[in-house]
């Protein structure tokens, strides 16, 4: 377990982050610019020595200011993917990549040969970092990381300098290497498809604060986290499996718990875990059993609660497995009498997925 | 014209001398002042900073005056190395070395500190969460990154300390074979009435050599930079 309890002050700037994630797994720090994400990694990396708090991995103790305890950067077996790279110019890719791994067996066991085939860098290894693309760049600097075998890795955004079609090119490597080394992630971004992409536990952080910490589908019902995406990116997130695959239809029945949706099946395989995001705005209820409608995905449910924001009302439905967010109208809640314990039929316009392996994101079949 | 005398050779030679022991002793100690007035905060940071570029500001002639006084035979630590060592610095080459060093440090300060301002402290920061102690940051990311500094540098103060003066004059004096380098010579020959042509083959002499140096560091410190992917 990564544990996180840090108190600084910085100028105007206060940061209190407290959180815990687990390991192994990928946790996102997701908020928007300015809100102490960066700061909370700094620490973590220990290039940043002030503040008061306790930062741990397991048993393993880097900073607790009660105890006096401050392990130097460079000796906390932190590995840094930073925004920019920060690759050595003077140094080819292999010299990159080879820098940190002194210290580790890297060198011997066929670590590096594996990490160069994972990375796709075999081509790129007697280069200078100068004439590298932004996402050359970015693989590189995820490799010299992870060659250094470290206990956690940090991600500072590694996307964000990078368009999407660059950014596409890395995120599936991401994912990779998530899924083929068990090694603890932190993740920073303000891009909220980018954690879904690879995320498995989210802390929303705002103003350097943790406002929400969890699981991805937990956190993605906050109040919290809609605050920070916005009302109209505001939906629940919920894990599922690909059960079922019709070939000659062309969709591919993904379980939800008991719940099943179906969705159109280009680029899912069988047994597939898919996590599958429903925005509130595209979720439809109903009071009656619903007929003659082109939306496929019906699900029966029951109101949790409703609240109203700036945009509207957003109710929570509670399904057989999951909980939904359904974006409706203040005179809609009223006509339709709609209160918490109301059974209630949800209509799913369209969903979008991330895969958990790779994959480009699919969309459903209305 | 070009039919140098013995006159010319050895204050030429002398020249070169001084001018590269200069440099062997304060290439290392102008590293660690540079590094240390970049990347540390202390007190006295500033008065050691303006101490280092006094040379630049000073009449010659009292940093040579200020030498004897401190290392002279009778001067407390020119007293200490004749004693223990049985160095003495004054009329000698080696003396004539360190004068130059001094007059010529702060110009190796400088174009280092340059050079070390520029190298990115996100690449350092780098190397440690790679595991890199201190040392190594240095050796494998600071010091080679800040190389084109450091070569200009030495290369400037070399050529420079080819035709120090004054401080060489009044804490040396000027003796044939042992302390006359290049200036001393001319100036020597400007105090002869026939030393017309000597005069000229030696300002010549010294005009091309400064140039050459400047030159060098240049192209050097350009090569150095595509070498390093700038």
């Amino acid at each position: 377990m990564l544990q996180v309890d840090i108190r600084l002050q910085r100028g105007a700037f206060r940061l209190d982050a407290n959180f815990t994630a687990p390991v192994p797994g990928v946790t996102a720090l997701f908020g928007r610019s300015g809100c102490g994400k960066t700061t909370v990694v700094n620490l973590l990396a220990g290039l940043i020595r002030q503040g008061e708090g306790r930062l741990s991995l397991g048993d393993e103790t880097w900073f607790d200011s009660a105890r006096g305890i401050c392990v130097p950067a460079e000796r906390r077996r932190i590995g840094y993917v930073f925004q920019d790279a920060r690759l050595f110019p003077h140094y080819t890719v292999r010299g990159n990549l080879l820098y940190g791994a002194a210290r580790g067996t890297a060198r011997a066991s066929g670590a590096f040969e594996e990490l160069v085939a994972l990375l796709g860098l075999e081509s790129l290894l007697e280069r200078r970092p100068g004439s590298l693309s932004g996402g050359e760049r970015q693989r590189v600097a995820l490799g010299r990381a992870l060659l250094a075998q470290p206990r956690l890795l940090l991600l500072d955004e590694p996307l964000a300098s990078l368009d999407a079609s660059r950014r596409a090119e890395v995120l599936p490597y991401l994912a990779r290497l998530r899924d083929h080394y068990a090694i603890p992630m932190v993740f920073v971004s303000h891009q909220f498809d980018e954690v879904l992409h690879v995320a498995t536990h989210l802390v929303v952080m705002d103003e350097g604060r943790v406002v929400a910490a969890g699981d991805v589908s937990a956190v993605s019902l906050t109040p919290a986290l809609r605050g920070i995406v916005g009302p109209d990116a505001a939906g629940a997130v919920v894990e599922g499996r690909v059960v079922g695959i019709d070939a000659a239809s062309e969709l591919a029945t993904v379980a939800i718990g008991d719940d099943m949706l179906r969705v159109s099946s280009r680029s899912l395989a069988m047994h597939q875990p898919v996590r599958v995001q429903l925005l509130a705005r595209d979720v439809i209820l109903a009071v009656e059993e619903p007929r003659g409608l082109s939306v496929r995905n019906q699900l029966r449910g029951r109101v949790r609660n409703i609240t109203a924001d700036g945009s509207g009302d957003l109710v929570e439905v509670e399904t057989g497995s999951v909980t939904l967010l359904a974006r409706i109208t203040p005179a809609a809640t009223r006509e339709l009498s709609l209160a918490p314990g109301t059974a209630v039929w949800v209509l799913v316009k369209a969903v979008s997925f991330h895969p958990h392996a790779t994959g480009p994101a699919a969309e459903a079949v209305a | 014209m070009w039919n140098l005398g013995e006159t010319e050779l050895s204050a030429l030679r002398l020249s070169l001398a001084v001018a590269l022991r200069s440099v062997s002793i304060s290439l290392l100690p102008a590293v660690i002042m540079a590094w240390l007035l970049t990347r540390r905060r202390f007190p006295g940071r500033t008065l050691l900073d303006a101490f280092v570029h006094l040379p630049l500001v000073l009449p010659p002639v009292v940093v040579g005056y200020l030498l004897l006084l401190l290392l002279g035979t009778r001067g407390p630590l020119g007293g200490w190395l004749d004693r223990q060592f049985d160095i003495q610095l004054t009329f000698s080459t080696m003396g004539a070395a360190v004068a130059t060093a001094v007059m010529s440090f702060p110009l190796m300060v400088r174009a280092m500190r340059i050079a070390l301002e520029n190298v990115d402290r996100g690449l350092e920061d780098a190397a440690r969460t790679l595991g890199a102690g201190p040392w190594r940051r240095f050796a494998t990311i600071t010091l080679p990154l800040m190389m084109p500094g450091v070569l200009a540098g030495t290369i400037t103060a070399f050529a420079a300390g080819l035709g120090e003066f004054g401080a060489v004059i009044t804490f040396v004096s000027n003796i044939p074979g042992e302390t006359r380098t290049l200036p001393l010579a001319l100036y020597t020959a400007l105090q002869s009435p026939d030393g017309n042509a000597t005069a000229a083959r030696l300002a010549t002499l010294s005009f091309a050599l400064g140039l050459c140096g400047l030159l060098a560091s240049e192209l050097l410190a350009r090569a150095l930079r595509r070498w390093l992917g700038r």
